[in-house]
This record gives C-alpha cells, structure tokens and sequence, in this order.
C-alpha cells in the first residue's frame, strides 16, 4: 500500500518537473515547481522522515516566493528559435551515459528497506544515554556531526553576504560626482 | 531492478537536461533546483526500512526498528545550502536583467558590456 | 493589497512567529529544530512585509537589526563550540544531560538551536530585503 502510494506520487513529481522544463510561461514554470516541491516533502512523511518534511516544506515555500518576485513583471521571454542544440545533444549524450553507469552500479546499493547502518548503530544505541535528548536526529546533527552544522552556518552566512554585495547601490553623492566629471 | 531508484534518476535527468540545453536563465534556476530535489530525495530512500518507525524516541518505549537517523541529519543541511545558493543565483539573474534587459544567455553572450 | 488580506494578516502573523519559536525551543524532545523554526520566523516577518508595505516592516526590523542579529547567531554557535574546548576537546557537550524528555535537557543542544535559528531567520530576512528593494529600485527608474 505504501509502495503504491509512493509510485504514483514519483510519477506525478515526474510530470510536473516536465511541464515546469518544458512550458513558455515563467510564472506558471514556476507554479510546477512549487508543485514538485510539495510532492516531495509527501514523499518525505511517507518515508518516516517528519523533520525533513517539516524543512523542506517551508524552504519550499521561501524559494517559491522569492522566484515569483523575481519574474513577475519582467518581459516573458520565450525563445523565438529552438533551444541551443548543441546543448540538447551534449544533455543526451550526458544523461545515456549516466543511465549505463546507474544500472550497472545499483546492484551494489542495499536492497531497498534494508539499510546497511553501520555507523548509526552505535548513534541509535547510545544517543539517548549520551546526549539526553529524545529527537535522535537533532543529537546526530548538533551533537555528533556538529562540524557540519558550524560549516552549513558558515556558508549561510557567505551567501547573504553575496546577496548584500550583488544588490549594492551607488550613492547618491557618488552618482552625482560621476554625471559632473562627465560634463565637466 | 528497484524501481524507485530508477524513479529518483529519472528525476535528476529531467534537471540536468533543463541546465544544459535551454536559453533562459530562469529555466537554468528551475533546472538546478530540480535536480537538487532528486539527490536529497535519494538520500532518504536510501535509510528506509520496511516497518521502521521515525527517529524520535518517545518516554517508556524500548529502540525497536527505527530508520536511519544519519541521512536524515545530511539532508537537513543540504536543503537550506540548496536554498542559499539559490537565492544567488535569483540575485544574480535579477541584476543580468537590468543591465542586459533580456534573460536570454545568447543575446548577453553577443552584447559584452 | 486589499482589505481582506491586511485583517487576515494582522490575526495571523502572531501565530506564525509564535509557533517558529515552539519548534525552536521543542528541537530536542520532538521533531524540527534550528533550522525549520528559523525559516518560519523569517516567513512572519515576510508575509508582514508582503501584506503592509515597505515601512511598516522596517519598524518592527530594519536591516540593520537583521544584520546584528545573525552575526549574534554564529558568534554564539562558534562560542559554543570553543567553550566545549574546556572540558578537552572541539565541540564537546560539556554540560550534564540531565533526564531525558524534560525541557531542560540534552547539554548544549537547546542553545545551540536557539543559536542556529537566530542565524537562519535574520539572514532570510536580509536575503528577502535586499531581493525587494533592487527591484524597487530598477522599478522607479
């Protein structure tokens, strides 16, 4: 039963990655991927991961709102040629090689239900007795990979600084000197 | 051959296929975030187990078959870098359009400055 | 925006913060943590700005705030973890763990989530500021 449900909601999420590639309009590309988006945090409740879900919905949301912001009243550019076949050639040759190596290699992976937790073993057996706290995956997290967390910080705080930077605008002083040495 | 795996590639095809061969820079955007769902949702489909139960412990039941925790902690910090990077590259896109006034990446290949 | 979605906001946008602020504070005992409660914070703030306008946003968080307030995050997050050095070793939960499903318990975590999702909020905060007023910007030209 949970298999069923989680093809048909593969599939779907399938389609809708299509219609959001593939369709002229911006603001409804961007609809479909919201669409994606919500399919998967689904996907991720049916698999018996809350926090994921709970994470991706929101950033889901965030991301959605910020990409409407930007195409909103921009001119809807829809290619008058067709797209760089150059392009559309390298993309296939690319995606038939990556499918031989998948199939050849997805022999080694476990099968599918059966993880092979050697590492978390020990995390889930001692988690609680170490750390104290109930939420396994938030101990894992801050607690015994929590160089990873202070890495994630670290490039959040990069990346609105990025941001900062791109958006910065000339003074007002600034421009006005430039338009007088101009005329001068 | 498990289907769902084949599922998840099917996915990440769809992505890189929109990053390759299109011309506008929002359909590249749309092309990295997509093919960023499809590696963070292998990453979960690898720690399912079949009557498993959530990793959150609750007072007075024993650790019976629980998933694993530990892809769970990596794909927590991979959606919000996922969603770092690509509030770049809007920034980005949004300042290539006042300055080009198109978001074709062939006419701003032609223009230079 | 219209009169039907200034009310709705204005009973809203309270619960939106106030619920960030439980998964926060709850990362430890059930699901969540830093990281969602973070973005949730920034999002009440976001659909205030959405809704008023420009200034009416900037009272209550002006850009410079948001600014201190995610340094604050991560100088907290990297002063927990050479605090750790006390007892040895980089990152070490160095207080007791107290009894387990209790509020205050799990060491450093509670505080590390609080550190954590002051950094994730402001700086989607400022992420989102700095995305509006460039369009504003060009707009006006």
């Amino acid at each position: 039963m949970t298999m069923m449900v989680l093809y048909i909601l593969l599939v779907l999420m399938i389609v809708g990655s299509i219609i959001a590639v593939e369709i002229k309009d911006l603001l409804s590309s961007v609809v479909a991927l919201g669409a994606v988006g919500l399919g998967l945090s689904i996907v991720f409740l049916l698999l018996k991961a809350p926090d994921v879900a709970l994470t991706q919905i929101v950033v889901e949301i965030f991301m959605v709102i910020i990409l409407i912001r930007a195409t909103l009243r921009r001119d809807l550019e829809s290619s008058p040629t067709r797209s760089r076949p150059l392009g559309a050639v390298a993309a296939i040759g690319f995606i038939a090689i990556l499918m031989m190596i998948a199939t050849t290699s997805f022999k080694d992976l476990p099968t599918f239900g059966e993880p092979a937790m050697r590492v978390a073993a020990t995390y889930l057996e001692q988690g609680l007795s170490k750390t104290g706290a109930g939420n396994l995956v938030a101990a894992v997290m801050l607690d015994f990979r929590g160089y990873d967390t202070l890495g994630e910080a670290t490039v959040l705080f990069t990346a609105v600084i990025g941001v900062s930077a791109v958006v910065r605008r000339i003074g007002r002083k600034k421009a006005n000197r430039l338009k007088g040495r101009e005329n001068a | 051959m498990m289907a769902v795996y084949v599922l998840c590639l099917a996915l990440f095809c769809v992505g890189v296929y929109a990053i390759l061969a299109k011309r506008n820079v929002i359909k590249i955007i749309v092309g990295i975030i997509i093919a960023e769902n499809a590696v963070n949702l292998f990453f979960i489909l690898t720690a399912y187990r079949v009557g498993g139960r959530s990793p959150i412990l609750s007072p007075g039941q024993e650790i019976m078959r629980v998933v694993d925790p530990l892809p769970h902690a990596l794909v927590l910090t991979s959606i919000v870098i996922g969603l770092a990077t690509t509030a770049l590259l809007v920034a980005f896109a949004i300042r290539l359009y006042e300055k080009y006034g198109t978001f074709d990446i062939e006419k701003i290949r032609e223009l230079k400055g | 925006m219209s009169l039907i979605v200034k009310t709705v906001t204005r009973l809203t946008v309270g619960l939106i913060l106030l619920y960030g602020v439980y998964i926060v504070s709850q990362g430890h005992l059930s699901s969540g943590g830093g990281f969602a409660g973070g973005v949730m914070i920034a999002l009440s703030f976001v659909h205030m700005m959405l809704a008023f306008g420009k200034e009416t946003a900037f009272k209550k968080l002006s850009e410079a705030k948001a600014l201190f307030f995610e340094s604050l995050g991560v100088l907290i997050f990297l002063g927990i973890a050479l605090l750790g050095l006390v007892g040895g070793v980089f990152f070490l939960n160095f207080l007791p763990p107290g009894e387990a499903f209790r509020l205050f318990s799990g060491g450093t975590i509670p505080f590390s989530n609080i550190a954590i999702s002051l950094n994730v909020g402001a700086g989607l905060f400022t992420v989102f500021l700095a995305i509006v007023l460039l369009n504003n910007d060009s707009e006006r030209k």
